[in-house]
């Protein structure tokens, strides 16, 4: 399924890990929060990544955090939008700087939302042509209120500009 | 004698859009355009599709699609109440039906006519945008804002602040259960505020800024709550922070297992109030509130955008003229005593048109009617309408030496009833006549009501009364909270109604009380009949039936509308 960041596609080059099989020594591989004492223990060069389920305490990764470059939210269904505040908090409370990936049954519409609340990559489904994400990236032009990205005021009030580059 | 209207770009009691919210408008019917036509393509399915189409206003009724229009706050110019006349004429059967939520819904829209729909609503700053869905709701306000005699700040431009906050809000689009507001800025709550998910009562504080006394999980439905006080005393600058936080709490916690739990009623009483507010605090405590802070700036920048009427240097003279006619005229006083609100200016009041004529359907508007309401906006109230909660329209700034020509108007054209706040100003959703939930039928009976009730004196007699209809128990009519509700259930697949007493909204909230086994509508109609005369025999001077109705608890009414006659 394509991999999409900053509206673009890329190559995705993490692993996730497979239940009841040992961690791959040195690959980029994400893990359940089950699993992230022994991913943390793995003592490699591989990068590490978690993925976190709707109902998981993002404040559970808070200890881990500093040693993680990627955590990956999970949407059940595209209409179950606990992920939003998953990703608000980590970026917002947990300070998390590293990257927030979105997979699952999310939608194009929600493309901009993703952004918007701290995400930066995006597996996107195979329902939806890629062409359409990506238009969808570039719908809008403004938004009313303000996010975790440091969108550029536009006029007054709250209202943000929304650059797609 | 007849009003300049405003120039469009300040419209009285609007709020001015500039290029950048007409240019986010036409992206957002873009938008929807290419969504409608993905899931003709089969790119969506339709379960996708439909909050998609939701969340612009857009169910699956009965017979047809149903067309929700925001009214921001309900407030409408005149060019818009014109645009929604067209709509009526040329997608609809020629009728607007004006809801309790102050929004317009258009029954017999076809899907593939929306974008245009949409577009056309575009051109005049409107749209559909939340009024359906799991997402914040379109915020809803005082119809007197900014008149009213009683009031100690003008709510819209907070509610203006809250409905771009919430605007595709990026994390609250996809929430467990659809999510209403409303906001009050008067002594009096006339906005139900708690019976909504968060109600706001504003008011002065001490250094010159609204302060909000916020109440979270009021609401009706299945589970008929009175809203909790959360806290009083939230400082201006901490609206949009503090929102966030409630609305975080619930997209975290709040149930989806089960729709019907999903409310955030549910988890304030899960929680408990206080274990709710703790997750709140924590929350609000936690965040950038440099980021979510609501600086004066702001909210003068927004209420400079929007028209305030210039009022007429003679109109003092108006109270005199109007005197005169309320003694030559005992019908016209009763129309004035019942249809007009106190206005803070000298010489003006606030008009309510009613929407209901006898034996009418509640809320019920044709194009011609919309059309009259437009022209006389902008000849008697600076071109602006409001639309109430409780179905009527408002005409916020009438001069009073205007209102006798008004009332002859009006009256040519249907739109006379004296009957604001009495028995037959019924609230009724649309029930078994459009709505694909429900039980019975809302609408013949509140029609049969209002025709039984039709005397104008008898109406007077019984003085202030609410009586709200819903026909089913997702309580769109708002029945729990009428003084009289009725429910539309299926009782071994007939149609019949139960009868609540006792539901109150505004200063002294509550929750009406079921009194007995459901009845068929002509029985329920002889009922309630039977219900009034107890009270008329029985009420102390000077009380309403309300009152009455908690002196002497339900068991009076509850034998009069089961006795056998
Ligand atoms: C015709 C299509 C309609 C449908 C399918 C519909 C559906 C529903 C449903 C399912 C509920 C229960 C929600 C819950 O408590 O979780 C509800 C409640 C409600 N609806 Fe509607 N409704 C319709 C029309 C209306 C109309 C015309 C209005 C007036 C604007 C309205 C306003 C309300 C209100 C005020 C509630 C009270 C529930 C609360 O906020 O606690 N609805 N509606
Ligand atoms: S109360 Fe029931 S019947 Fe009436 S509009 Fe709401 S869902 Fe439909």
């Amino acid at each position: 399924m394509p991999l999409l960041e900053n509206g673009q596609i890329i190559e995705d080059t993490w692993q996730e890990a497979q239940d009841g099989q040992p961690l791959s020594p040195d690959s980029d591989i994400l893990v359940p929060l089950s699993r992230l004492a022994e991913g943390l223990g793995r003592n490699t060069g591989g990068r590490l990544g978690v993925v976190l389920t709707p109902a998981d305490k993002v404040e559970d990764l808070r200890a881990a955090l500093p040693r993680l470059d990627m955590v990956c939210l999970t949407f059940t269904s595209f209409r179950d939008g606990r992920p939003f505040t998953q990703a608000r908090a980590l970026r917002e409370h947990l300070g998390y700087k590293g990257s927030l990936r979105v997979q699952g049954h999310v939608i194009p519409d929600q493309y901009e939302f993703l952004l918007r609340c701290g995400a930066d990559q995006v597996v996107a489904g195979t329902q939806s042509p890629v062409s359409v994400w990506l238009e969808a990236h570039k719908r809008f032009s403004i938004a009313y209120q303000p996010s975790v990205l440091d969108e550029k005021a536009e006029g007054f009030a709250f209202r943000k500009w929304l650059s797609p580059s | 004698m007849t009003q300049t209207p405003q120039p469009s770009s300040r419209q009285v009691g609007r709020y001015a859009y500039d290029s950048v919210d007409r240019t986010f408008l036409k992206q957002r019917v873009d938008q929807f355009r290419d969504q409608v036509r993905r899931r003709l393509a089969g790119e969506l399915s339709e379960d996708e599709f439909k909050p998609l189409r939701l969340m612009n206003g857009l169910y699956l009724q009965l017979h047809a699609y149903m067309l929700r229009v925001a009214i921001p706050y309900g407030i409408l110019s005149a060019s818009q109440m014109r645009t929604l006349a067209h709509i009526a004429r040329k997608y609809d059967r020629d009728y607007g039906h004006f809801t309790t939520r102050q929004n317009i819904q258009f029954n017999w829209i076809k899907l593939e006519d929306t974008p245009e729909i949409l577009d056309i609503l575009a051109d005049t700053e409107m749209h559909a945008i939340q009024t359906s869905g799991n997402c914040i709701r379109n915020v809803t306000s005082d119809q007197f804002a900014g008149a009213a005699q009683d009031e100690v700040l003008d709510p819209r431009v907070h509610a203006e602040i809250l409905r771009q906050w919430s605007t595709l809000h990026p994390e609250f689009t996809f929430l467990p259960r659809k999510f209403k507001i409303a906001i009050s800025g008067s002594m009096q709550d006339r906005v139900a505020a708690r019976f909504h998910d968060i109600g706001l009562l504003a008011r002065m504080g001490d250094n010159g800024r609204a302060v909000f006394e916020v109440y979270v999980g009021g609401g009706l439905g299945r589970t008929p709550v009175i809203g909790t006080l959360l806290t009083s005393e939230l400082p201006e600058e901490d609206l949009i922070a503090y929102l966030e936080a409630v609305l975080r709490v619930y997209n975290e916690y709040g149930r989806r297992d089960n729709m019907y739990k999903a409310r955030i009623k549910i988890l304030v009483q899960a929680l408990g109030a206080e274990g709710f507010r703790e997750k709140v605090d924590a929350e609000f405590a936690a965040m950038d509130r440099a980021r979510y802070h609501l600086p004066p700036e702001i909210v003068e920048a927004i209420r400079a955008r929007f028209g305030a009427p210039v009022f007429d240097a003679d109109a003092a003279q108006a109270e005199q003229a109007l005197a005169l006619r309320l003694k030559a005229d005992p019908e016209f006083a009763a129309w004035v005593r019942t249809n007009t609100h106190p206005h803070k200016q000298k010489g003006y009041c606030s008009l309510t048109i009613s929407c209901k004529p006898a034996g009418g359907i509640p809320g019920d508007v044709t194009s011609a009617q919309m059309d009259l309401l437009a022209d006389l906006a902008d000849r008697y109230s600076f071109g602006e309408l409001r639309i109430t909660h409780l179905q009527n329209v408002v005409l916020g700034h009438v001069r009073q030496d205007h209102l006798f020509e008004l009332w002859q108007i009006l009256q040519l054209n249907g739109l006379g009833t004296p009957n604001i706040g009495l028995i037959t100003d019924i609230i009724a959703c649309p029930g078994l006549d459009y709505c694909s939930l429900a039980n019975a039928r809302s609408i013949p009976i509140a029609q049969k009501l209002s025709a039984r009730f039709a005397d104008a004196g008898l109406q007077r007699e019984i003085g202030s009364l609410r009586l709200n209809i819903s026909g089913c128990i997702n309580a769109c009519g708002h029945h729990h909270a009428g003084h009289i509700g009725i429910l539309g259930v299926d009782k071994r697949g007939e149609e019949a109604f139960q009868i609540t007493l006792g539901g109150s909204s505004g200063d002294l909230p509550s929750i009406g009380q079921i009194i007995g086994s459901a009845m068929s509508e002509d029985e329920t109609v002889d009922a309630i009949v039977r219900i009034i005369d107890t009270y008329l025999a029985q009420r102390a001077p000077g009380e309403h039936f309300i009152e009455t109705c908690r002196r002497l608890g339900t068991a009076p009414f509850k034998d009069a509308a089961y006795a056998v006659a």
